[in-house]
């Protein structure tokens, strides 16, 4: 096995930010995770399909890193896309891609394991292949070469990747993970002979989805059915869910990078899963049901990882975290904890809107505090009623009140635009909102001022919006042009993401087994890091679409009907169809929907399905109130299929709930 | 936590191996994450935002490595300086290795003033990386430091400045090779840093068609008075027994 490192060290002198390719992160010195290869060892080479800096803190990636280093017939090493000056010096000197941690050629490994967040990150996902001496479709690819599996939130819409993934993982990968590397390890120990049979293998795994062993059918258009070619092939694939989050404390040994990555911080996840349910957020809506870590592991986690990296920072994770049951407790000790230590700041991205959250901002951030961030996505109570983002207006201004009276000075709000039944007063309702909040924090300050973001919505799969007709490019911008006219001249300033990056996002994210060969025609063209704007051109997206015969708009603005079949219907998330589509005419009524946490179970599916249950360890949300979702939380709880923390007896289940 | 309390100390470092190519910004983040693992009782400025009172020498470019790294760091209370560096070793990435470790007198002057010269040991190349012939080296240096100026084109704040780098150099030898990376010719140079200092590529790229390949810096010197001193020895506290708590 080779280390490249002798010929990876001459490209560095002359490339930006030569630290992304040198690995040597704390917590991966030998003794500790160190990976060790051995020929019994599957080898797994994790890659995140952007830069080191964006790359390097992904938890999940971290996760599995530290389970396949655990296990005795196995290793991991990472990879992250090379800046664009790295690969052509590595392009020019034939240096393939390489392993950040032994500097250990792509091509050794037994498989490929990319993470998948972000839709505009695919041409990278083929641009790494290619880089690493792999062939970039499946179907050429031979029994010497390494197996291609990709996991994370876009892998519930494998389809646009079907020709070059080998095999998918849907859904929590802590114990996926094991039993892939139980199947590759039997192929490497065989002598890796036989491609098909590996592939055969790996699909018998629950959550495994391998898209060479489904026939798509098409209808002009449309898609009309996909069907698996073997008997033990599931027909629909379920995802994997980590039923307590208990049992899996990763990562235990976090990585430290020595050069400033985004997110650099310590970061304990102190639950998966969201109930609110936002209905643009696919997140939200494919990681049910709610699994809180116990309030003691998050303690024991935060304190160790401090003591053990040496951050002054650590951020309490999750999809809303002043939601988490212990969160005062939590944050009370934190703040004890820490002082006469010289300082450690507490971060808790996803804030709620509203001032029991803005209250515990306080308890954090004692100095400093420069900005908050809320995030109301709407401008007006009836399109959040449409989105299920139930925050009443008086929410917003008690939290931007508290916010400012107790010395915040900068306030961001985050929105969506193109949204279901968005009128032109709903975006003029955000610059109403926007110019409310400057107002109300200019009874503190002179300096109150408020930044509004603005980003296009791109209807997702597994959501209630999955079958909406995404805006196009032209009415994005004419509504973005509408708020920045609206907010001129008032202390709000606008931001917004591009209309035409929404667009391409919009392609790859409902497309079909069709729209892989569009994104290998854009890398094949130079497209890649699409998700930088130097890297991006809608341009080349639509010239691809052209010369596939594709029109853009039947994938991307054009509304869905309940009867076609959808390119990703044989991956489920457990939510029903029923309930994705009666929410979605709910949505379309502006009718919202409770939290089901702290509510009668509404059936999406999931947790009857799957036999899963929310692990919380309190029946009412923190604080109790509005909570800034405009329901009543004091109803009773007994219909709640809940599983209190520590007292095993299941609410819902005959038991009593203390 | 000014005043009597305060125990000021200076450590050396070295930057060797792969890590060179981290940025001073990066080894200064890596130390400090380091004291806080070893739980040193750094000090801490007053005002509004109370940061660590920790300062660092000179800067040191990415790419290069180093011997002789200093930082200077107040302590709220007195600690073994013996023990030190095997204290915060532990928490500090491969090749960057505390190595010393000595009580500074109060208000001793800042690194970045105090030190005048440093060391540098470069595997020289020609600007297209292929090698250079010791002998025809030493020729060329001896011809470029014969001449009254030597003008390098440097990068400052993102302009670029042509300067005269001659002042800064004080004595080029030319070494036996090869070099660790296999290349026949390997200079010492000697260059002041007050006013100003230059980078060796700098220096050799005024010099003729040279590049350094790999540069490690060996020394750093704080001279005055006429005496040349490492910076351990200078400005510090003589050791009391009694002045050393576990």
């Amino acid at each position: 096995m080779s280390d490249l490192w002798p010929r990876i060290e001459p490209l560095l002198a002359r490339v930006e930010k030569p630290a992304r390719y040198i690995g040597m992160e704390m917590g991966t010195e030998p003794g500790s995770l160190a990976p060790r290869h051995g020929s019994s060892r599957a080898a797994f080479l994790l890659i995140y399909p952007d830069t080191y800096e964006i790359g390097l803190p992904n938890q999940g990636l971290q996760i599995l890193y530290e389970l396949l280093n655990e296990r005795e017939d196995a290793v991991a090493e990472r990879a992250y896309a090379p800046w664009t000056d790295m690969e052509a010096a590595m392009r020019a000197a034939r240096v393939p891609l390489f392993s950040v941690d032994t500097h250990r050629a792509a091509g050794d490994f037994d498989v490929l394991a990319f993470n998948l967040s972000a839709e505009l990150v695919y041409t990278n996902l083929l641009n790494l292949v290619d880089l690493a001496g792999v062939p970039v479709r499946g179907a050429d690819r031979s029994p010497s070469h390494p197996v291609v599996i990709a996991g994370g939130h876009c892998t519930y819409n494998p389809e646009p990747l079907a020709e070059y993934v080998d095999a998918f993982v849907i859904g929590d990968g802590e114990e996926a993970i094991g039993e892939i590397a139980d199947v590759v390890g039997a192929w490497k120990r065989g002598g890796r002979a036989n491609r098909e049979a590996v592939l055969r293998d790996l699909a018998t795994i629950p959550g495994v989805y391998v898209p060479s062993l489904y026939d798509v059918e098409y209808d002009g258009p449309a898609v009309r059915s996909v069907t698996p070619r073997y008997a033990d092939v599931p027909a629909v694939v379920d995802k994997r869910t980590v039923a307590d989050l208990a049992d899996w404390p990763y990562p235990k040994h976090q990585l430290v990078p020595l050069v400033e990555v985004v997110h650099d911080r310590l970061n304990v996840e102190i639950f998966r899963g969201c109930t609110r349910g936002c209905r643009f957020c696919q997140a939200g809506m494919i990681t049910r049901p709610v699994r809180e870590r116990p309030e003691e592991q998050v303690r024991t986690m935060v304190r160790e990882g401090l003591r053990r990296t040496g951050y002054d920072e650590v951020a309490l994770t999750s999809l809303s975290s002043a939601d988490f049951s212990g969160i005062e407790g939590v944050v009370a000790d934190l703040v004890t904890d820490q002082e006469g230590t010289g300082g450690v700041s507490v971060s808790l991205p996803s804030l709620r809107v509203d001032a029991f959250t803005v209250g515990i901002a306080s308890e954090l951030q004692k100095v400093r505090r420069s900005g908050l961030t809320f995030a109301p996505e709407a401008g007006t109570w009836r399109l959040r009623q449409v989105i299920n983002k139930l925050i009443i207006e008086d929410d917003l201004y008690s939290a931007v009140d508290a916010a400012y009276s107790q010395g915040w000075r900068r306030v961001k709000l985050y929105f969506l635009t193109g949204l279901p039944t968005e009128m032109d007063e709903d975006t003029l309702g955000i610059a109403q909102l926007a110019t409310n909040v400057t107002d109300i924090g200019r009874k503190y300050t002179k300096q109150a001022s408020c930044t509004v973001s603005v980003g296009g919505f791109v209807p997702k799969p597994h959501t209630p919006f999955q079958w909406f007709g995404q805006n196009g490019v032209d009415e994005l911008q004419r509504k973005i042009t509408l708020l920045r006219n609206a907010v001129r001249g008032t202390r709000a300033h606008v931001k917004w993401h591009d209309p035409k990056a929404t667009f391409a996002e919009g392609i790859a994210s409902r497309g079909d087994r069709r729209i892989g060969r569009v994104i290998e025609r854009v890398w094949r063209a130079g497209g890649t890091f699409q998700e930088w704007s130097e890297g991006f051109s809608l341009d080349r997206w639509l010239d691809a679409m052209r010369a596939e015969g594709l029109d853009p708009d039947w994938f991307v603005t054009r509304h869905r009907t309940r009867d076609e079949v959808l390119p990703w219907s044989h991956i489920a998330a457990g939510l029903h169809a029923d309930f994705l589509w009666d929410d979605w005419q709910a949505a379309l009524a502006a009718h919202g929907l409770p939290d089901c946490r702290w509510t009668p179970c509404y059936d999406c599916g999931v947790c009857t399905d799957y036999a899963l249950e929310h692990v919380v360890a309190s029946p009412v949300a923190p604080a109790g109130g509005s909570q800034g979702t405009g329901q009543d939380l004091t109803r009773s709880v007994a219909d709640v299929p809940v599983r209190f923390l520590g007292s095993k007896v299941h609410a819902g289940g005959g038991g009593a709930a203390s | 936590m000014r005043g009597g309390a305060a125990n000021p100390v200076r450590l050396r470092y070295t930057k060797l191996g792969k890590i060179r190519w981290i940025s001073h910004r990066d080894v200064a983040r890596a130390l400090e994450r380091a004291f806080r693992i070893a739980r040193l009782p750094l000090a801490f400025s007053e005002g509004f935002s109370p940061r660590p009172r920790v300062s660092f020498g000179l800067a040191l470019s990415t790419g290069h490595e180093s011997e002789a790294e200093y930082v200077d760091l107040v302590l709220a209370e007195a600690v073994d300086l013996d023990a030190l560096a095997s204290r915060l070793n532990g928490g500090l990435p491969e090749g960057i290795d505390v190595v010393g470790a000595v009580a500074l007198a109060d208000r001793a002057p800042a690194l970045q003033e105090a030190v005048t010269c440093v060391e540098w040991r470069v595997d020289v190349a020609r600007g297209d990386l292929t090698e250079v012939d010791p002998a025809r080296l030493r020729e060329e240096i001896d011809t470029a430091l014969a001449m009254p100026a030597l003008v390098a084109t440097r990068h400052r704040k993102g302009r670029e400045v042509v300067e005269d780098v001659r002042p800064v150099i004080r004595r080029i030898t030319v070494c036996g090779g090869p070099s660790a990376a296999g290349l026949p010719a390997v200079v010492e140079m000697e260059m002041s840093t007050q006013p100003r200092g230059a980078k060796p590529g700098e220096v050799l790229a005024a010099i003729g068609d040279l590049t350094d390949v790999r540069a490690r810096r060996t020394n750093q010197w704080i001279e005055r008075d006429g005496a040349r001193q490492e910076p351990l020895d200078a400005d510090t506290r003589p050791r009391v027994p009694e002045a050393r708590v576990s």
